[in-house]
């Protein structure tokens, strides 16, 4: 749209999805996605990983560990993770624990993540009826056996819809690292944006979450149908 | 007193009445008068239009062609408000689908309460008299849960009749009740029919058809395939479709 | 030991700065009652479009809507409303950026929450509704609704709390709540204490509501 006066569509279109600006940052936006897309991966393997193995404590049924884990999910649930961060990111190194803004939102939302993922495993084991694994023990399983085997596939499946929902959720979260500058896509778009003097880049990065993100909605969903059918 | 009754105007009237899901026909044509104070038992195989043709009535469902004629009003004219309508024409379901966040007294009091614009009081002690008929005016207070099956479909008779309809549909409303509250409901239903309502009920109750209708409709195939005094069609069935069903209803006994 | 206690949990600085961090706490609870509210009344929306109407076009448009701001994070949301808009020339209060901001993400959750409520009401309860004369909107206000609500308000509950947490992004737009006020006073003081404080008072608010939610879920749970 050249000419004066410019109409109000072009003035918008010009200022929101600037062709120019977007092929000269278009480098940055992508350098951000590969730092989101990777921290999202690891903090969802993480997060998992240790929000299983909690639940797996819990079920052992034994107080001294049921209470310190119900206090570590209470507390990482209460807690916004965006505070999380910033504790982890500028008072940690106070005393003598520096961690970079890659590794303190890493760290941050691997034990949100972690403390949600406990409490739907948890819920997934509690839905069972005590019949499961009283049968799995009556057949001679062991109880590592009669988890691995029985009771955790089954939860397993309860869990599944709030799991991956959490999943999402979390990951999503790695846009709160661009606080402590952690160079993702938010953090490189709000940068360029100053550079540039135009928010072509903030469009840039809405599209470049949304493009990472609806796929993995979609895939969440998919698997969801597909576990439910299994039943 | 009353006018000789083929002058006599009916209650209900269907005329030619179709419904069509597509190239599906669920009602082809039914032609059926109820009249005032009369109670007409509709049996049949399932899928055989019944709950089709009783939800045309009150137009739950929109029928495809046809009239709905209710208190000489056709209630298939556009501009008919079916609001008011609805009122005159009360509905007892076969899942009783009575609200469950409300007390008995507050599923029977609703409609008169928001629709109505009772006053509260008045509106309880409407409520509370339509309790007292079905028998259940010491468990006003109580939820849908915790009452049985039996109970929930009287409250929901209650629910009906509380706005003083002049016809009362009912959709096989024992279908899903326990063995031993059956009777009550149909206790409570053969009252309301002594008290002169007029009454279309859908129904796989043969007995309760034999023993308490004015008249029976058999329906197959979306069409009404034989009608007449109890007697007559469960007695001495003039059509094979008739015979072979009533066969396999009393043999399943 | 001591660098814990002089950093993390130093009483003086504790003492200085707490009624600065009250009243961001205060301010966080007056955002969270502005845009619950807000972001209840938009879901509900959201979900009366989805399931009360049967134009094709009219769902794929929310679905489309609710995919988008539940993949889109808040604080993409937020940063573009706040900093994209003034280039328009369009300058956005802070709080009216936020409100706009939370409302659209929340709308979304909200609705999905709402919706999954609606499907939990059998047809019948319509039906019954509606044979007795009550209009569709009656039915839906006296009949629908509370039962719907009354199905997922665990789900309503969880979801509160998570915005409470998220009115923290409130911060990046220099909104003066709780979080924003605990790191304006560290700068002041160089002591990281006020965000432990402030983490603290996130704990007392919102502890109680994850403990009440947990019993809700495991309830609901073993009651299957």
């Amino acid at each position: 749209m050249d000419g004066p006066p410019m109409d109000g569509f072009g003035r918008l279109a010009d200022t929101f999805f600037n062709a120019e600006v977007a092929a000269r940052y278009w480098p940055d936006i992508l350098a951000g996605v590969w730092i989101t897309i990777g921290l999202g991966i690891a903090v969802s393997i993480a997060g998992l990983a240790f929000g299983v193995a909690l639940a797996i404590l819990r079920a052992m049924q034994r107080p001294w560990l049921a209470l310190p884990i119900i206090a570590f999910a209470d507390i990482m649930r209460a807690l916004p993770p965006l505070v999380i961060i910033i504790v982890f990111f500028f008072a940690f190194p106070l005393i003598g624990i520096s961690m970079s803004a890659f590794m303190s939102t890493w760290l941050a939302l691997t034990l949100v993540l972690a403390a949600y993922a406990e409490e739907s495993v948890w819920g997934g084991i509690l839905s069972l009826p005590r019949g499961q694994s009283e049968a799995a023990r009556s057949t001679g399983l062991t109880w590592g056996q009669t988890m691995s085997a029985v009771v955790l596939p089954q939860a397993f499946r309860v869990a599944l819809p709030p799991l991956t929902n959490r999943v999402i959720a979390v990951s999503k979260n790695v846009a709160l690292g661009s606080v402590v500058a952690l160079s993702e896509v938010l953090n490189n778009a709000q940068s360029a944006t100053s550079t540039a003097g135009n928010p072509t880049p903030l469009t840039m990065a809405a599209a470049a979450y949304l493009a990472i993100f609806i796929p993995a909605m979609l895939f969440a969903r998919r698997l969801e149908t597909r576990m439910q059918w299994r039943v | 007193m009353t006018a000789p009754p083929i002058l006599e105007l009916a209650m209900l009237e269907l005329v030619g009445l179709r419904k069509a899901y597509g190239s599906l026909e669920v009602l082809r044509g039914i032609d059926l008068r109820v009249h005032p104070g009369e109670m007409v038992c509709v049996v049949g195989p399932s899928g055989s239009g019944k709950s089709s043709m009783l939800r045309c009535c009150n137009r739950l469902e929109e029928s495809t062609g046809g009239q709905v004629v209710v208190d000489g009003v056709d209630i298939t004219k556009p501009g008919v408000d079916i609001n008011t309508v609805r009122q005159r024409i009360g509905m007892v379901f076969q899942q009783f689908n009575l609200y469950p966040h409300l007390t008995a007294l507050g599923n029977v009091t609703l409609a008169l309460r928001k629709v109505q614009n009772k006053p509260g009081p008045e509106a309880e002690k409407l409520g509370l008299a339509a309790l007292e008929r079905v028998g259940l005016a010491d468990k006003a207070h109580a939820h849908p849960a915790q009452l049985s099956g039996g109970q929930q479909q009287r409250v929901a008779i209650a629910r009906a009749i509380v706005l003083e309809p002049k016809l009362m549909l009912f959709d096989e409303p024992t279908s899903a009740l326990d063995p031993e509250t059956v009777g009550e409901v149909l206790k409570v239903m053969r009252e309301l029919r002594e008290s002169g309502m007029t009454m279309l009920v859908v129904t796989h109750e043969m007995g309760f058809a034999r023993a308490a209708a004015d008249r029976v409709i058999f329906m197959d195939a979306g069409a009404i395939v034989e009608e007449g005094p109890p007697a007559e069609v469960f007695g001495a069935p003039k059509h094979d479709r008739t015979r072979a069903f009533l066969a396999r209803y009393t043999g399943g006994h | 030991m001591d660098a814990l206690l002089t950093n993390f949990f130093n009483l003086e600085v504790f003492r200085q700065v707490l009624p600065f961090l009250l009243q961001g706490l205060l301010t966080t609870i007056g955002l969270s009652a502005l845009v619950i509210p807000l972001g209840l009344v938009g879901g509900l929306g959201v979900a009366l479009l989805a399931t009360q109407t049967s134009r094709r076009w009219v769902r794929f448009l929310v679905a489309v809507y609710v995919d988008t701001f539940r993949a889109l994070p808040p604080i993409v949301l937020l940063i573009f409303i706040y900093f994209g808009f003034p280039f328009l020339g369009i300058d956005l209060p802070k709080l009216l950026a936020v409100a706009l901001g939370f409302l659209l993400n929340n709308a979304a959750y909200y609705g999905e929450i709402f919706r999954a409520g609606f499907l939990s009401v059998p047809s019948g309860q319509m039906e019954a509704a509606r044979s007795t004369g009550l209009t569709r909107a009656q039915a839906l206000i006296h009949v629908v609704i509370p039962q719907a609500v009354h199905n997922v308000l665990p789900d309503l509950l969880g979801n509160s709390i998570e915005v409470v947490k998220l009115t923290t992004i409130a911060s990046v737009v220099a909104l003066p709540e709780l979080l924003r006020i605990a790191r304006d006073a560290q700068a002041l003081v160089y002591n990281p204490s006020p965000i432990v404080l402030a983490a603290l008072l996130y704990l007392a608010l919102l502890w109680p509501l994850v403990r009440w939610l947990s019993r809700l879920e495991h309830k609901n749970l073993m009651a299957r």
